[in-house]
């Protein structure tokens, strides 16, 4: 398996505010990494240190095999995409504002766009069911279309590695599958990595191939679902008492709640 | 996409014909007035009287009204783009109170007696000298604060205008005259060249941003997903941001203080033609010119033979417009989005 990116001792963080030290992870062409963790825990510091929208102030990031720093900004938006948690909308179609995604892959002083841009534009709308949209305003969308839209712009730039900031977090649960089930078709077919911020660990057990969980703006542990999500981990990390099963069809990690009144019941008997 | 192509090539020709109809209108329209009809006949004889009001009044002014119009309306729409900004126009980032400082000053010290160049030349350097500020004052640590940048030009506003009242309290009365006829703004110039420099450099500054277009289009979404779309926006900001300030502080050099184009002409474009700056720019720049064009009609003939001081033209039109389309309830919110 070929690296793709490489995080060695990587610190970043705000002015005089939070920062997030000591990260060190490698991860291979393909994966279907998740990053989980409480609020707080620094999951978007790392993406907006990844995205370059932070200086690093310490470690490297290397992308496939080249610092990342070494990339333009132009070459940085060929090779890596990356989906926000909040879509900034403007008064444009969806169709305009998924054909922002070729941006990157347009020639200086170029001002049309080419039929093979449009084509492939089209594609990812009706890959992510926005094409019946294309001709309503960004702003009209529910906060799940917008979602949609922002992803198959995203899927335009054609990147290796797909970051994304709590994308499921508007949607319902069907929503929520038939993201999470586009996501893996396209890591499957397309071979695209995926880093993914999520909150929901079971969602996060089912889909991801590696698990990097934080906390205080460190790495408490990362590797298979499996080790990471020990209902030891998740009371240490999350300060909460949950159980951990297996789901009987998938063999992954299932994490239940526990609520306080059960709890107090339990402590009395 | 086709129809968009389509859309963009019948707006555009439109205002090419509305600009070419106003042209004709302002060439015949006046203290003595020329049928349309005989133009091309009376250009042909250049001993008639004619020929003179045509070749150094009408046409000089024209294409005055064309470049400044064009220019202080694309100023806006550069700026509205970069900002983000509804609000946002020339005159909001002090730099008409900078300009006007340095014009004061200059009717203050007597300049003006020593040769008449004195008094744009003033105006292009307090202009100047607060866009300097803006921007010094605006960066931190290398980096433009947008927001900064917006309450810094107010406030550099303010005091310029208190300075102004500061010099204007002191100095003799007849001074004064010459310094409100100034800030009021005229397309009444006489330096020929003047004016051909200020319609070449309008045409420059179109063509250069107009190579910007596709970062405006993607920093309609906000500096942080142009730059995960490759675009620079810092750069592109900075020199967008230099092209408005030398449109701004040539018109304002040139014609003095004429408020409100670049704010409502840039909205009233958008409202029609969408946001997209490849047909947007081209559109807020044809449709200052035509404005501006026709105010200075009114300015010119509504009290004939006086002649009544442009900024009250289009500060009183261009506000009714802009105020009439704002209540017309399906397109508000796609007003105020900017």
């Amino acid at each position: 398996m070929k690296e793709l990116l490489t995080l060695n001792n990587f610190s970043c963080g705000y002015k005089d505010g939070f920062h997030i030290t000591g990260i060190n992870f490698s991860l291979a062409e393909g994966t279907f990494t998740g990053i989980i963790g409480p609020n707080g825990s620094g999951k978007t510091t790392l993406f907006r240190g990844i995205s370059g929208d932070l200086p690093i102030s310490c470690g490297s990031v290397v992308f496939e095999g080249k610092d990342l720093s070494m990339f333009t900004l132009r070459e940085k938006a060929q090779k890596i995409s990356i989906v926000s948690q909040f879509t900034e909308t403007a008064h444009i179609t969806v169709e305009e504002y998924v054909l922002m995604g070729r941006m990157p892959h347009r020639k200086p002083f170029q001002f049309f766009d080419k039929p093979e841009d449009i084509d492939i534009a089209h594609h990812y709308m009706q890959l992510t069911n926005t094409y019946r949209l294309r001709d309503k305003s960004m702003t009209e969308l529910s906060g799940g279309e917008q979602q949609m839209a922002s992803i198959a712009s995203a899927l335009c730039q054609k990147p290796t590695l797909l970051l994304l900031d709590e994308p499921t977090s508007h949607l319902d649960i069907t929503h929520q599958m038939k993201f999470m089930n586009l996501i893996q078709r396209l890591n499957d077919e397309l071979n695209l990595s995926v880093i993914m911020i999520i909150h929901d660990l079971t969602l996060a057990a089912e889909y991801c191939d590696y698990l990097i969980m934080m906390k205080n703006g460190k790495i408490h542990k990362k590797g298979s679902p499996e080790t990471v999500l020990t209902y030891e981990n998740i009371e240490n990390v999350y300060d909460t008492v949950v159980v951990v099963k297996i789901n009987p069809v998938s063999g992954k990690p299932v994490v239940f709640p526990v609520s306080e009144r059960k709890l107090k019941e339990l402590n009395k008997r | 996409m086709q129809r968009k192509k389509l859309m963009w090539a019948l707006y555009a020709l439109a205002l090419l014909a509305a600009l070419f109809a106003v042209v004709i209108l302002s060439l015949s329209f006046g203290e003595i007035s020329i049928p349309y009809k005989k133009i091309p006949q009376i250009l042909a004889d250049k001993e008639s009287m004619e020929y003179g009001v045509l070749f150094y009044i009408r046409i000089p002014r024209t294409l005055l009204g064309f470049a400044i119009g064009g220019s202080l309306s694309l100023a806006g729409a550069i700026l509205q783009g970069i900002y983000r900004n509804p609000l946002v126009e020339p005159y909001t980032l002090g730099i008409s109170g900078g300009a006007s400082l340095g014009v004061t000053f200059a009717i203050v010290a007597g300049l003006h007696l020593l040769n008449i160049l004195f008094l744009p030349l003033a105006g292009f350097i307090g202009a100047f000298t607060t866009i300097f500020l803006v921007y010094t004052l605006s960066l931190k640590k290398g980096t433009l604060s947008v927001n900064r940048m917006l309450l810094i030009g107010v406030m550099i506003s303010f005091i310029s205008s208190s300075l102004m009242m500061f010099l204007m309290s002191i100095t003799a009365a007849e001074n004064i005259h010459g310094i409100v006829f100034w800030i009021m703004g005229s397309l009444n110039e006489s330096n020929t060249t003047m004016v051909w420099v200020m319609v070449v450099l309008s045409v420059v500054c179109l063509l250069i941003s107009y190579l910007f277009v596709m970062p405006l289009n993607a920093l309609r979404l906000g500096e942080e997903k142009a730059r995960h779309l490759g675009i620079n926006s810092n750069v592109t900001i900075r020199i967008l941001f230099i092209i408005t300030s030398i449109l701004t502080g040539a018109c304002i050099a040139v014609a003095g203080v004429i408020g409100f184009v670049g704010l409502v002409i840039p909205h009233i474009v958008r409202l029609f033609v969408g946001s997209d700056y490849r047909i947007m720019l081209v559109s807020s720049f044809l449709s200052g010119s035509i404005f501006l064009i026709l105010c200075d009609i009114i300015a010119r003939t509504i009290i004939s033979p006086n002649e009544l001081p442009i900024g009250v033209i289009t500060g009183i039109t261009g506000g009714v417009v802009f105020i009439v389309l704002l209540s017309r309830s399906q397109k508000r919110s796609k007003l105020l989005q900017g």
